[in-house]
């Protein structure tokens, strides 16, 4: 019954970095394990893999985080409830901790027609805040109706939450829920304003469950702007935008989206339990990032 | 014609905690025929009730609560009474709870479970649904239902696809659900309802006879020493 290292590192208050792949579509995936043992297995505790991510149908995150241990890192097993009923999902959590995975962030999901699969069912049998709860059914032994298991799983169970939604009532509210139904800790949606991101902080503190600051790398002038326009919850800061228009080269080499991120986090750090790192493919620029954020 | 039926009384005390003073609306329609509407049954439960130390403020019924127009006009001569409650009770499909949470900027909650729309969305069909769920949430949604609202019909608030103009991410051109729910509780100045966790749907409730789904694994999962699995052997 160990812990995992992200367990342990952010309940002994320790500063958490996570990283995250999005396995391919189709199944040429040494690429991205070889790139995530290259750039994420020293500089990150753990690794998210998504699970079909933006609907997109993909390589699973079941299989992916198996890999990943295999290599040595260790991995965040990402659920969404779009693609499973509660049945395969509390079989394939069951699953994962036979495959040696103990990090599980429980996601609703996007919803299916948002995908390259608009035709298929979305099942939504369970949500966000019902699969936490399943999950610490599980861990004290029952399945979601109440049956016996036969060896008991653990897990480190994770959720998320959008610093700078407008309101943000709901998102305290619900976060409140996931707690109460078992989240330990949380990664959040990107977030790029530091006051908006400290706001956000004192008003969970009161939670007491570590969080971990969500940056997505910012790679273009138009993916910052596109960004704005259609991810909810999410706004790149004016100031963010120019800077990245300065340099063109720098910013198409990724390193104006490694310094606008190492800046975040030397700021953050001292608000947070951790951050997040979602590089979209970018895992080259990981290390400039925990160098420039004085992170290691 | 709609089915429903009565959710247990201790549901429908959990609901109105905190509401002392209750005033019943009822429909004369599908639900006088399903016994969860009509005169007789609101008379039934008002005294129930009053057994339970609510005080009734007043009661109401209503041919065919899903004529928003005939139930607001009928809601409206009794505004004095409605305006001493503090929460009210509807007794009716779940078409009815959300018209009369459309008329009035109270609390308001289902007294019965939807289980079938038989075919007729209700006699005067608007733009309120009903998914015909079986156990009707509406009570802790402020009367606006996320079964058939949210793209997903999730019951445990609002998912990260929310727009920041509080619209659904599946179609922009429309607000979202919970964002809505949200707004109501809120004016109504009962977010404490949001907080409640949902158990998942229990979807049994929609299934056809367990006869019809026998399988040779069901067989073996079966506790052979049970006498209910050997009826109707004999």
């Amino acid at each position: 019954m160990s812990l995992s290292d992200l367990q342990k590192k952010v309940e002994a208050g320790d500063f958490a970095v996570t990283g995250e792949i999005g396995p391919p579509k189709g199944v040429n995936v040494d690429k991205c394990m070889e790139e995530a043992e290259k750039y994420l297995k020293d500089t990150c505790t753990a690794v998210n893999v998504t699970d079909n991510q933006s609907s997109v149908m993909r390589f699973g995150s079941l299989a992916g985080c198996r890999m990943l241990i295999d290599r040595g890192l260790e991995p965040v097993l990402q659920m969404v409830c779009r693609d499973r009923n509660s049945i395969a999902l509390q079989s394939d959590a069951l699953s994962a901790y036979g495959l040696g995975i103990r990090n599980v962030l429980a996601i609703t999901g996007d919803h299916q027609s948002l995908g390259d699969h608009p035709q298929a069912a979305g099942v939504f049998d369970l949500d966000s805040v019902s699969l936490l709860r399943t999950l610490s059914l599980l861990e004290q032994g029952k399945d979601a109706s109440g049956g016996e298991l036969d060896g008991v799983p653990t897990f480190f169970k994770g959720a998320v939450v959008t610093p700078c939604s407008d309101p943000i009532e709901p998102q305290l509210i619900k976060m409140e829920k996931k707690i109460e139904a078992g989240a330990q800790f949380f990664q959040t949606q990107a977030v790029y304003d530091i006051k908006q991101f400290e706001t956000f902080m004192k008003k969970v503190e009161q939670f007491k469950v570590p969080v971990l600051a969500g940056q997505v790398i910012l790679k273009s002038v138009g993916m910052a702007r596109f960004m704005n326009a259609n991810v909810a919850g999410v706004q790149v800061p004016e100031t963010l935008i120019q800077e990245l228009k300065k340099d063109k080269e720098a910013t198409k080499s990724g390193k104006t989206g490694a310094a606008i991120c190492a800046d975040f986090l030397k700021e953050a750090k001292a608000m947070c339990q951790g951050a997040h790192l979602m590089t979209l493919g970018w895992d080259h620029i990981v290390p400039d990032i925990i160098a420039g954020a004085e992170l290691q | 014609m709609l089915v429903s039926e009565m959710k247990p009384h201790e549901e429908v005390l959990t609901l109105l905690k905190g509401s002392d003073n209750v005033y019943l609306v009822g429909c004369n329609g599908c639900a006088e025929v399903c016994q969860t509407g009509g005169p007789e049954v609101a008379a039934e439960l008002a005294d129930k009730l009053q057994k339970d130390g609510k005080v009734i403020a007043g009661t109401t019924n209503i041919d065919f609560l899903c004529n928003k127009v005939l139930a607001g006009t009928r809601l409206i001569r009794d505004i004095d009474s409605i305006n001493k409650a503090d929460a009210l009770l509807v007794l009716s499909c779940g078409i009815g709870v959300q018209v009369v949470a459309s008329v009035v900027d109270m609390p308001v909650f289902p007294a019965a479970n939807t289980k079938s729309m038989g075919g007729a969305p209700g006699l005067w069909p608007g733009e309120e649904k009903c998914g015909q769920c079986g156990n009707c949430l509406l009570g802790y949604t402020g009367g606006i239902c996320p079964i058939t609202g949210c793209a997903k019909s999730l019951v445990n608030g609002q998912c990260g696809g929310t727009t920041d103009d509080g619209d659904c991410e599946v179609e922009n051109d429309r607000p979202c659900t919970w964002a809505q729910i949200y707004q109501r509780l809120k004016t109504v100045n009962r977010l404490d309802l949001l907080k409640n966790f949902m158990e998942p749907r229990d979807k049994s409730a929609l299934l056809p006879n367990v006869a019809t789904r026998k399988t040779l694994y069901w067989a073996v999962d079966q506790d052979v020493s049970e006498p209910a699995a050997t009826e109707g052997c004999e």
